[in-house]
């Protein structure tokens, strides 16, 4: 299906490698930055600590305002698996927990937690691994889920996931590549920091198991290449390869094209190819987080640009606000017309919305050019189908294509030519005659796809409920009516048991009733309370409706009679009492009589 | 003669085998309901507002392939107009403003101090997203809700607001309105 093992093990001996279509061949400008070593920062006073710094979901809190935190102090948990937990870059206290302006293009402010350094810069209690090699694998990606590694290249994705492997592994390959233009933080760390690199690398051999490892490294970084080559060469399996220079040879799929000629399915993974990859800084990363116990707090970011007097690579804790950083590469203000920051490279970079963006995980560079050295973005011209972005498509597509149905929002057809297997390289709109922003359509064109599949799930799901509700009502009714039903027909039922003396005990009830009207009539004068006399005792054993009968019977007859037991009872009082008391007798009589009937038809 | 019978009984035996043929497919191959109204059913948004007047999507649905407007779907907007004309083959028409317009999607959200436990609201949710009982503070469920609306007119206190959904970095739309241009990989002098 692809080139087998050996004869790529015996291309990367010979250094006869393979290429990826297109690319291209910007200025390098990376002795800007990488001439002096990598300074470190003094602790800030203020840190924004973005709660999500990956690809993933964010973890819960673990603090709250008012709280004492110490550095390296885990402020989130990691409950799901995509979750990545932060820490605290520094001791000091929590003083505020709200929605701070992002490390993104759009700078949608995201929940962060902002900490007061209180200057001390005190550790919390460090727990590192004595021996990795006779520590279990999944230990060791525990531990490098808690100490907050996310892929470090620029993508973000949680290295535990990625270590979590259980497919056949051939390659395990450090991209130590660093194609883009200006950044120079990969380079600058594996001069200085090779060794602790290679004992990342042992660390991830030791989980993954490969059969070979390939640490790749462009040809424009001859140092790094030493240095790397010099820490891994005691090391039988490990190959330390130099790739010619061309953009984008860092991105995971190019690279392994390159390095092996496979490539990585569309919607794939590279395993599916038998290579994982990992950058540099992450190796580095996993190394302090299992040799030395220290989380991720801090990375490597270059400043550079014309913009700054004295560009250089610094370490710098994770949300350290760029207004500091430009402090300390002293940013040149007479350079700028306007200010312009970029966080990331020239290819792939955004323009900052705040000074107060801070740093994450996968910020690897400021870059804050003079007002010359990089264009303002024209206004863009039309396409003239000259096909040159096609040339250089790393990825093989139709950017031309893709850009006409972007734009038309022919969100369908763009994905017919695979929208989604564009790496957002920038190599097709560096090249573009007409200034056209191509990666911008693409990426638009990507999120409202995106955001569309999401409101269909939802209109889906909201589908279902509103189906099972109306089910639900229906099944109610159902059973509401079944019980009413049911009801009627035990009634009925008892009623009928008897035999026909439902007939007899109506008649026989109004018989009572009857009885007991003519006594009321008597005692009408001074009738007092009907339920006290004997009669309604008995009365209370017949069904209710009829003692109601009674009790409205009553209420009339009580009603009828205006008497209120005077001392003075003439005649002509007592005879109209009279009179009343046989109206309400005779109304009563045919009250209980239609009831009577009443229920013999529904019977 | 016994042609006239031979032919007569020929096409009476065709005609009783084809009736049964028939006979048979129509209950070995019966459709089950319309499949227009599920086509129709699909590009709906199914909020279940019935602002269209019909009581939830899949009504409007049965009643689009009976041959009503396909404009009066206000949650929908331009872009479920424009895909019931191409199911339906029938004119793309504006959005009936007699139904309402189409605005931004939102989320109803309960102040729940002052939520008397009623349950009307519950009872008028055609989604279930509301969560309660009675006498009990409600809370709405809001990957559930739809926005439809329909809870806040049964509340008796007026406790439910329509917010709007905020978008995250997740769901932006690289729609810059601080920044002009602000992603354009930045070519470089050479």
């Amino acid at each position: 299906m692809f080139t087998n093992y050996d004869e790529i093990i015996e291309r990367i001996s010979l250094n006869q490698l393979w290429d990826f279509p297109g690319g291209v061949n910007p200025p390098q400008q990376k002795t800007l930055s990488n001439q002096s070593s990598i300074e470190y920062l003094q602790v800030e006073k203020t840190y924004y600590v973005p709660v999500k710094q990956h690809i993933g979901i964010e973890g819960k809190l673990l603090v709250s305002e008012g709280d004492k935190v110490l550095k390296g102090q885990a402020i989130t948990t990691s409950e799901a698996p995509f979750s990545v937990p932060v820490h605290a870059p520094t001791s000091g206290t929590v003083t505020k927990i709200t929605d701070h302006v992002s490390a993104h293009p759009s700078g949608i402010p995201e929940l962060s937690v902002i900490i007061d350094a209180d200057d001390q810069d005190t550790w919390f209690e460090l727990d590192p691994v004595p021996d990795y090699a006779k520590t279990s694998k999944s230990e060791l990606i525990e531990r490098i889920c808690d100490a907050g590694i996310s892929g470090m290249g620029g993508a973000g994705f949680p290295t535990h996931i990625k270590t979590n492997n259980s497919k056949p592994l051939e390659f395990l390959i450090i991209n130590g590549i660093e194609c883009e233009p200006y950044i120079s933080s990969d380079d600058r760390l594996m001069r200085e920091h090779a060794w602790q690199i290679r004992q990342g690398i042992d660390i991830l051999v030791h989980i993954l198991q490969p059969k070979q490892v390939i640490v790749a490294v462009e040809d424009n970084k001859p140092e790094a290449l030493e240095t790397m080559s010099i820490a891994c060469q005691q090391k039988t399996n490990y190959q330390v390869v130099s790739v010619p220079t061309k953009y984008p040879a860092g991105g995971e799929k190019q690279l392994i094209q390159v390095l092996t000629s496979r490539e990585v399915p569309s919607n794939g993974l590279p395993i599916d190819v038998g290579c994982i990859m990992y950058n540099v800084a992450t190796c580095y990363a996993i190394a302090d987080a299992i040799v030395e116990g220290k989380p991720l707090i801090e990375r490597v970011v270059t400043l550079t640009g014309e913009g700054f007097k004295s560009p250089k690579n610094v370490w710098a804790r994770l949300g350290t606000p760029i207004q500091s950083l430009l402090t300390y590469g002293d940013y040149d203000k007479s350079q700028q017309s306007s200010p312009r920051f970029i966080m990331g490279g020239p290819m792939m970079g955004f323009t900052v919305t705040s000074m107060l963006t801070p740093i994450v995980k996968i910020s690897n560079c400021i870059l804050v050019p003079a007002d010359d050295e990089l264009p303002h973005p024209e206004d863009e011209r039309a396409c003239i189908r000259c096909s040159a972005c096609s040339d250089v498509c790393p990825a093989s597509l139709l950017p031309q294509q893709l850009f006409w149905y972007s734009k038309a929002k022919e969100l369908e057809k763009a994905e017919e030519y695979n929208l989604f297997d564009c790496i957002e390289c920038g190599a097709c709109a560096y090249v573009c005659p007409s200034e056209i922003p191509l990666v911008h359509y693409y990426r638009q064109a990507k999120a409202d796809i995106r955001n569309q599949k999401e409101e269909k799930e939802k209109s889906d799901k909201a589908k279902i409920r509103f189906e099972d509700r109306k089910a639900r009502l229906l099944k109610e009714k159902e059973q509401r009516e079944e019980k009413h039903r049911l009801a009627a027909e035990a009634r009925k039922a008892s009623l009928s048991k008897d035999g026909g003396g439902a007939k007899d005990k109506i008649a026989a009830a109004l018989a009572r009733a009857k009885a007991k009207k003519e006594a009321l009539a008597m005692q009408a004068p001074n009738a007092s309370k009907i339920t006290n006399s004997p009669e309604s005792e008995k009365t209370k054993a017949v069904s209710l409706s009829e003692v109601s009968t009674q009790v409205a019977a009553s209420q009339k007859t009580q009603g009828a009679s205006p008497a209120k037991d005077g001392p003075e009872d003439d005649t002509a009082a007592a005879k109209k009492r009279l009179v009343a008391a046989v109206l309400a007798k005779a109304k009563a009589k045919k009250m209980a009589a239609n009831k009577a009937n009443k229920e013999t038809k529904d019977l | 003669m016994t042609l006239t019978v031979f032919a007569l009984a020929a096409i009476a035996l065709l005609a009783l085998i084809f009736g049964a043929l028939l006979g048979f497919a129509a209950i070995r191959f019966k459709v089950e309901g319309d499949p227009l109204v599920d086509q129709i059913d699909a590009i709906l948004p199914q909020t279940q507002c019935g602002q269209c007047g019909y009581p939830g999507c899949k009504p409007y649905a049965e009643a689009i392939a009976n041959g009503d407007d396909i404009n009066k779907c206000p949650p929908g907007g331009e872009t479920t107009i424009k895909e019931l004309s191409a199911l339906m083959g029938v004119e793309a028409k504006p959005l009936d403003a007699a139904h309402g317009v189409e605005d931004v999607k939102k989320v109803a959200f309960i102040r729940e101090d002052e939520c008397i436990g009623c349950t009307k609201c519950i009872q008028a949710c055609p989604v279930d997203a509301i969560l309660g009982a009675a006498k009990q503070m409600h809370t709405i469920l809001m990957d559930e809700c739809t926005g439809c609306d329909l809870c806040v007119d049964p509340c008796p206190v007026d406790c439910i607001d329509m917010v709007p959904v905020e978008v995250d970095s997740s769901h932006w739309e690289w729609k810059f309105n601080k920044v002009p241009v602000g992603d354009i990989p930045i070519r470089q002098m050479s």
